[in-house]
């Protein structure tokens, strides 16, 4: 949704690392997630919110749980817009020096 | 034997309407266009609906059945391989849910009762991102985006 939002949540390591944790197993709630984390529940989910914030982790409550899921759909955006772009000029550099070298 | 299952949860938010992003999953000449498949049915209640690739071959590579239908908000399908059709196990669910949010659209797409480490969960969990910001792009800007793209191979 926003952008600076998406980078701001990514730029520290106890999220990324939640994100991480989510990867291996989605779906997860606070307490399984806390289990792997050194850190009181208050901060995680001061961290969780930050991620939902920036729609990185969508939440579904099952009842009286509440489940964390990884949302990549941000980051499927962030790739297109910062990543491929390069990606793509980076590669047919690549491409054109091939065709050089083998004299095509 | 009861599999081990997975499920994942996509959230998009989309400048829209409902009734934009309803038909956009629905309408075959509209998912065509940022999907590079077409959603197949008459969207009623039991009815077959099928996931063709919309090229001239036009392979169905998804089937299901519509089981939960009201438009604009929510539309409920299973979906199995079509190679794997008879196989009542290789059913899967996914829940579309459309909210108005502020001037926006929230599109939700869950997608459980996959079986945990199979090709299906692994492939959707690659697809989806891809197809939900094609959607958006599509709906925000007119054009899709390259669902099908790969590393240009040099």
């Amino acid at each position: 949704m926003d952008t600076d939002k998406v980078f701001k949540a990514l730029g520290d390591p106890t999220r990324r690392r939640l994100l991480d944790l989510l990867c291996d197993k989605n779906g997860q709630t606070l307490g399984q997630l806390c289990e792997n984390l050194d850190m009181a529940r208050q901060s995680a989910t001061q961290h969780l919110g930050i991620l939902e914030e920036a729609n990185l982790v969508s939440t579904v409550r099952r009842g009286r749980e509440k489940l964390h899921f990884i949302n990549p759909v941000p980051l499927h955006e962030v790739y297109e817009r910062w990543v491929r772009k390069f990606e793509r000029q980076r590669l047919s550099l690549l491409h054109d020096l091939k065709k050089e070298l083998e004299g095509e | 034997m009861t599999k081990e299952t997975t499920s994942f949860v996509y959230v998009t938010y989309i400048l829209s309407t409902p009734e934009k992003v309803f038909e956009a999953i629905t309408k075959p000449d509209v998912a065509r266009r940022y999907w590079g498949h077409e959603n197949v049915s008459d969207w009623k209640l039991g009815s077959k609906w099928e996931h063709i690739r919309a090229n001239d071959e036009r392979t169905v590579e998804l089937v299901g059945k519509v089981v939960e239908v009201s438009p604009p908000t929510r539309l409920v399908i299973t979906w199995a391989n079509a190679s794997q059709a008879s196989d009542p196990e290789a059913y899967s669910r996914v829940t579309f849910e459309i909210e108005e949010y502020e001037d926006m659209v929230r599109l939700t797409v869950t997608h459980d009762e996959l079986e945990a480490g199979s090709g299906m969960a692994n492939g959707i969990s690659k697809g989806w991102p891809a197809v939900l910001s094609s959607l958006k792009s599509f709906l925000e800007t007119g054009r899709g985006l390259d669902v099908f793209a790969k590393p240009k191979a040099a």
